[in-house]
């Protein structure tokens, strides 16, 4: 090993290719998508869906499980005996997230496939579960998953989740009640199996609510199980083309096999923890969506102040830069850090090494720098930044969930600073 | 391919430096940066590293190749001991670096086996001016083709171990752009004034003025000169490491610091207002390490835009180093004004690195 930055090929490749489906689908109804809060861009799923399938993806925006090169044929970038090609599913994916998310992180995030949902099975599922549940994303019909855990009364605090699961000896089925908020993709994983393949979503919720975190399981939920209902679709400030659902249980039966993780608790929360590790994959890639509109902000800055005959001379003291370069390469150096943490985070993940403090650091930076690069480039921008003629006004709105969802700011700095100062949950609350 | 992970040559490099840095230099800090002196002792143990050494290639009486990144790597470690004793170590670099980028054939013959073969031996490098714009691209001090050779006239600031140097590789302006010249020590019109530089930190560096009149140099690079550009990357990417190891020190000294000190009946540590501040410390410092990290990879392996990325990993090191240092102080209280606690020395290395582009190269 040693320390690297060369854009791996596959990756530069993948990027040429998506770039231009940014381009020619995204970018050029983003502003239609906003405008249009709950309209459904068939086109691009359909498009999306068949695409990823003709790569052999494993459905969807995942990680592919990846074939020793040793298992390669000839040619197919098998190396010498004993060479090992180094895994970079995550570092692919994230390049993915972050360049989709350039064109519009609306339309990624409709991206079908399993998304957080089928995060969860993966995590937390026996080898079972996931054959049975993760190989409808790779069917002839673009299928959503998604993840619920929110509640009205428990955001940050996942411990004070209400929704209770009691099992049904007689029936051998889970009876589960609660009512879960702002899902991700929960209309579409649930609703709408008719045009769409059928998905699901998984749902947390208590098994003993006298266990607390021990006794919290996820439960995969069918569409359109009887009892479960999309009750509302929140209006939002950004990402408006991504359903964002609140969906109520009311004795809703699910099979006694679709827990998972183990049907009786513990008392220690080591399958909690299992689960909560999700994240560890999840927040840099969040991070990289994030930081897909903060690029795609500053690079339309760049060109508008280009086109403003406004010219960015670098290598100056900080003493002779005017206001508008300090901010640009200021914005320059935080989008290029940030980045760097997400793909360590990645790096790390596609080497097994455990992330869980990158992976919090790159969620605080990212979130802290998209929201920063947005805001400063609409001041800069002035009444063109304000106006919605261009999308920079969207962006904006769109880069702000970044540091909401998935573990706000605050959260995570807790994760990083309970690693560095070697503290646990109780004594850094 | 993406790697973050140093190689094994460069991972016994850091062990030993790191070992050094926190078992001499940090200790010995403090007392140096009052007695305005840091004990020769400790700059022959940290010169025995061989960090120049080993970027120096066997032609030239060295035993390796320059690796940017390599030396990134190990002048964190050392800043981290302590950013003084980190720059007078590497002070014969700056000479002996500006040679290698920039230097002729018959330049490196030279000079660089009588610096790196022996102990430790006075060559600097001089760049700085004492101006408020000072600008490396835009200098004061003029150099005019004189038959060979050419004629220096200014005044350079902030040189290290001025006195006592051989010979000074002096920037200058050439016909609007900088080159490098050499400058012997006895050279007619070149005066080191007396007096130190006094400097709100970095005391333990003996620092003085340079007055150049009509001094004949000779250029950097032979007749056709040499990239600058390159070589100011190369002091910007080694500015910014050191930046890393005074922040490193810096969020170490805090985070060690929050889980003893009390209030309120609980380690302060424990008060979300501190251990935030302390998270994103931690943030900041990877994210510009790796920034940097980069900036010298791409010096490494000569990617067109190497010199802009040298340049955007200093400028944010520079605020990553201020804003680190001053979180130190504040985590400390009070106590954090006080001399004796180290974090206050460092709050004070953390503001120069702007003003003191120059005083190291990787
Ligand atoms: C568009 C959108 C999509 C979402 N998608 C999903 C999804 O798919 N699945 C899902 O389960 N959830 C989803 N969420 C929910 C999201 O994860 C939560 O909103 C988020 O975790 C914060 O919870 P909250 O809104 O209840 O805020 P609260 O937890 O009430 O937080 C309010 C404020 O208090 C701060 N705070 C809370 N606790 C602490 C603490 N210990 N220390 C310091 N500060 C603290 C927070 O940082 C925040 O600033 C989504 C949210 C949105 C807006």
């Amino acid at each position: 090993m040693s320390i690297e930055f060369e854009t791996p090929k596959p990756i530069a490749q993948m990027q040429t290719v998506l770039q231009s489906v940014a381009e020619n689908m995204m970018r050029r109804t983003s502003r239609e998508m906003d405008e249009n809060e709950h309209a459904i861009p068939w086109d691009y799923v359909e498009f999306m869906h068949n695409a990823m399938r003709s790569m052999g993806g494993g459905g969807g925006l995942t990680v592919a499980e990846e074939k020793p090169s040793s298992l390669l044929p000839e040619g197919e970038g098998r190396k010498g005996e004993g060479e090992k090609r180094p895994p970079i599913g995550y570092q692919k994916l994230a390049s993915q997230i972050e360049m989709l998310s350039w064109g519009d992180v609306g339309y990624y995030l409709i991206t079908p496939g399993g998304g957080l949902g089928a995060a969860a099975v993966a995590a937390a599922g026996s080898p079972e579960q996931k054959e049975k549940f993760l190989a409808r994303f790779n069917e002839e019909k673009p299928t959503y998953a998604a993840m619920c855990m929110t509640e009205p009364g428990a955001g940050s605090d996942t411990s004070a989740i209400r929704a209770r699961a009691v099992l049904d000896e007689k029936t051998n089925e889970w009876v589960l009640n609660g009512e879960k908020i702002f899902v991700t993709g929960g209309d579409k994983s649930f609703t709408h199996y008719e045009q769409l393949g059928k998905g699901f979503i998984v749902v947390w919720a208590s098994i003993d609510p006298s266990a607390k975190r021990a006794g919290m399981r996820a439960f995969v939920v069918e569409a359109g199980t009887p009892g479960v209902k999309v009750v509302k679709l929140e209006k939002k400030m950004g990402i408006r083309a991504s359903d964002t659902a609140a969906i109520s249980l009311v004795d809703a039966r699910v099979p006694f096999e679709n827990i998972l993780g183990s049907p009786t608790v513990e008392k220690t929360t080591t399958g909690f923890k299992g689960a909560m590790a999700t994240f560890d994959a999840t927040r840099p890639l969040v991070a990289a969506s994030g930081l897909g509109v903060g690029r795609a902000a500053l690079e339309f800055l760049k060109e508008k102040l280009t086109e403003n005959g406004v010219e960015i001379r670098y290598g100056l003291p900080r003493s002779k830069m005017t206001a508008i370069e300090r901010d640009v390469i200021e914005m320059e150096i935080q989008l290029r850090s940030a980045w760097l943490l997400v793909l360590k985070a990645v790096w790390m993940a596609d080497n097994k090494k455990p992330n869980a403090l990158e992976s919090s650091m790159s969620k605080v930076r990212a979130g802290d720098v998209v929201t920063k690069i947005t805001q400063k480039a609409v001041e800069i921008m002035g009444p063109l930044g304000y106006s919605r003629e261009f999308l920079l006004e969207k962006w904006f709105r769109d880069a702000k969930i970044t540091d909401i969802y998935e573990g706000t700011g605050q959260i995570n700095r807790l994760v990083v600073a309970r690693h560095i100062l070697g503290y646990s949950g109780s004594e850094l609350r | 391919m993406y790697s973050f992970e140093p190689n094994e040559e460069q991972q016994m490099l850091i062990d030993a430096a790191g070992k050094f840095a926190s078992a001499e230099l940090r200790p010995a800090a403090h007392d140096a940066e009052e007695n305005r002196e840091m004990p020769k002792r400790l700059i022959d143990k940290g010169w025995e590293l061989g960090v120049l050494q080993a970027s120096t290639p066997e032609a030239y009486g060295g035993f390796g190749e320059r690796s940017a990144l390599t030396n990134v790597l190990a002048l964190e470690e050392m800043a981290f001991g302590d950013l003084a004793g980190a720059l007078a170590i590497s002070t014969p670099a700056l000479f002996a670096a500006s040679i290698l980028l920039g230097g002729s054939e018959a330049q490196k013959k030279e000079y660089l086996p009588k610096i790196v073969e022996g102990a430790w031996s006075p060559y600097s490098a001089a760049l700085i001016e004492y101006a408020f714009d000072f600008d490396p691209n835009a200098l004061k001090t003029s150099a005019q083709a004189d038959g060979d050779a050419y004629l220096l006239n200014g005044e350079k600031a902030f040189v290290p171990f001025a006195k006592d140097a051989q010979a000074l590789v002096v920037y200058a302006n050439l016909d609007g752009a900088t080159q490098g010249f050499i400058a012997q020590k006895d050279a007619a019109g070149l005066s080191v004034a007396d007096e130190r530089e006094k400097l709100m930190g970095l005391n333990a560096l003996p620092m003085h003025r340079v007055k150049l009149e009509n001094v004949r140099a000779e250029r950097l690079g032979g007749a056709d000169g040499c990239d600058f550009g390159l070589i100011l990357a190369s002091m910007q990417v080694a500015s910014a490491a050191a930046a890393l190891g005074v922040s490193k020190s810096a969020l170490d000294h805090a985070t060690n610091y929050a889980k003893e000190r009390e209030a309120f009946g609980v380690k302060i540590a424990q008060k979300q207002a501190v251990a935030f501040m302390l998270a994103e410390m931690a943030v900041e410092l990877e994210a510009i390490r790796l920034l940097v990290w980069e900036a010298a990879w791409k010096l490494d392996n000569g990617q067109a835009d190497a010199q802009n990325a040298a340049y955007l990993a200093f400028v944010g090191a520079c605020d990553m180093a201020m804003m680190i240092t001053d979180r130190g102080v504040q985590i400390y209280g009070g106590h954090g004004y006080i001399r004796e606690n180290p974090v206050e020395l460092l709050m004070r290395n953390g503001r120069g690195f702007p003003m003191t582009l120059g005083l190291a190269i990787v």
